[in-house]
């Protein structure tokens, strides 16, 4: 299992980049993930990311857009702006949640 | 006289049929009387919908009266639901009736919303826009089929999760095959836009279905989410602004499980209930217990995993009567016949822990139908199937060789796949 080294934190990574041990997560990394993607994280971005990790704490998985829109309140144009091309797989990544799995 | 209880099914699809058939046959219905709802008096046998579009089967072959395909001592009512009240255990009619219940099984599917998507109903609806998944839609798109003389046609997936999820790959085969037989297909733009990232959901099938695609000179668009219809460019948007331009549209709008569920207060974001995956008992209630499309157990939405969680479910609603603990046997089994034209068809099986994998079904090393392989067999199967449907499986009677339980044995399994229990 690859690893690598975010702004002073060790985190443990699959081969896509998508973090594997939730609890090696903090703001700095998130910040550090963020700009691997050219995304400087501003207020509106953790407003994604927050419900990202409230609804898989509840739920165990990530929130596909649907559910983002009716009941995280985030519309997709947004997101699309927020984390351009595959918002939802970014904004995973970069909240420290794995690949969101494709349907069924 | 001892007053019955009450066992009320919602939906008298596939699903709520199956569970009727079953369970007047099990149940002691001396001291139960089974009730089952369905506001639709039209039993459509969907897989066909398919077929319609290219004159293969005609409207009587897809129709017969719901009523008639639930057996004997079941109490059929013709009414339209407004929703469960789950503290009260019962449910209310939308003509203001009120049906009380001991057990509940909700049944009530999934279906196409094409007004969810901006612009789809718009004024190129059932014109160039089209839909196969509903008996008026698969009626229009033949009507305009027949008429086609070439140009851009776009098979277009709007989002996941949808019913059937092999049709629209289906419904693509058959046009390239349709359009050769009729000279036109070299005149003939074919594109498949889907929000996933490979053809399928499943990667060695999404693999071994992507090559096909390419061998039939399809032009693939992937990750996909769609904004709009444009009605006046005729062309689909995403939401990164990519154009699809297309002179015909045949679309699968967003999926959603019945209005009533929403209403209940019950349902995830798709008005599908919350349901465990293994026992099929709602997470609502113990007492209301959910299958078919209606759930949220992540599987296919098809018939061929409504009549295996069928299995399940009868026992374990005979388990929950005697106050025994429910079984955990439900384990995602999904079997579908992919029709990939020129007579020919794949087989897939696939369950929660495995996805299909090439091999032999439903007898190990013999057969006759082949996994992930393309044969003629395969596509005499899924024509076969129809027969079986009517006679069969909504009777609820047991098909030869085939478990609700997947079969390992007879599978290539690729090593990085073991993790499953084999």
């Amino acid at each position: 299992m690859p690893q690598k080294t975010i702004n002073g934190t060790t985190i443990d990574v699959n081969e896509e980049g998508f973090m594997t041990d939730h609890s090696q997560w903090n703001r700095e990394v998130a910040a550090g993930l963020a700009a691997e993607e050219g995304i400087t994280l501003a207020g509106e971005h953790w407003k994604v990311l927050e419900f990202i990790a409230a609804d898989y704490g509840e739920k165990g998985v990530v929130p596909g857009m649907r559910r983002m829109n009716k009941v995280g309140g985030i519309a997709t144009k947004d997101l699309y702006t927020l984390f351009p091309d595959g918002p939802i797989k970014k904004a995973a990544k970069i909240a420290g949640f794995p690949k969101p799995a494709s349907c069924v | 006289m001892l007053m019955k209880k009450n066992l009320l099914i919602l939906g008298a699809g596939t699903a709520g049929t199956m569970m009727a058939n079953h369970l007047r046959k099990k149940m002691d219905l001396n001291q139960w009387s089974i009730k089952i709802v369905d506001q639709d008096p039209k039993h459509y046998y969907q897989p066909g919908f398919l077929f319609m579009p290219f004159g293969l089967y005609s409207d009587e072959d897809v129709v017969r009266p719901k009523r008639r395909l639930v057996g004997g001592r079941v109490e059929y009512i013709e009414a339209a639901v407004d929703r469960v009240d789950p503290d009260a255990d019962r449910v209310l009619l939308q003509d203001g009736s009120v049906l009380d219940y001991d057990i509940l099984i909700v049944a009530t599917g999934t279906r196409p919303n094409p007004e969810e998507t901006e612009g789809m109903t718009g004024s190129g609806w059932r014109k160039d826009v089209f839909e196969f998944y509903t008996y008026e839609g698969a009626r229009a798109l033949r009507e305009q089929m027949a008429k086609w003389k070439g140009g851009k046609l776009v098979v277009h997936i709007c989002e996941m999760p949808i019913k059937c999820p092999v049709a629209p790959l289906e419904f693509t085969f058959l046009a390239d095959w349709w359009l050769g037989e009729r000279g036109l297909r070299h005149v003939t733009e074919i594109t498949y836009v889907t929000p996933l990232s490979g053809a399928f959901t499943k990667p060695t099938a999404a693999k071994i279905l992507g090559h096909l695609l390419d061998e039939k000179k399809i032009h693939v668009v992937n990750d996909f989410n769609i904004a709009r219809v444009d009605n006046e460019k005729k062309a689909i948007v995403s939401w990164d602004d990519r154009e699809v331009p297309y002179d015909m549209l045949v679309t699968v709008p967003v999926n959603m499980g019945d209005p009533m569920v929403e209403r209940s207060g019950f349902g995830d974001e798709l008005n599908y209930v919350p349901t465990d995956k293994n026992t099929l008992q709602s997470k609502v209630k113990e007492n209301i217990f959910v299958i078919g499309d209606a759930t949220d157990a992540p599987t296919s939405k098809a018939g061929s995993v409504a009549h295996f969680e069928a299995e399940v479910l009868t026992e374990n609603i005979l388990r929950h009567i005697k106050g025994e603990p429910l079984k955990p046997d439900f384990d995602g089994h999904a079997n579908c016949f992919i029709e990939s034209g020129h007579g020919k068809g794949f087989l897939l099986d696939f369950n929660y822990d495995l996805e299909p994998v090439p091999g032999a079904f439903p007898v190990p090393g013999v057969g006759p139908f082949s996994l992930l392989g393309e044969s003629q067999i395969n596509h005499l199967g899924k024509l076969a199937f129809k027969w079986i449907y009517w006679h069969v499986l909504l009777k609820a009677l047991p098909i030869p060789f085939i478990d609700h339980r997947m079969s390992y044995r007879g599978k290539k399994i690729p090593k990085e796949l073991m993790k499953a229990k084999v």
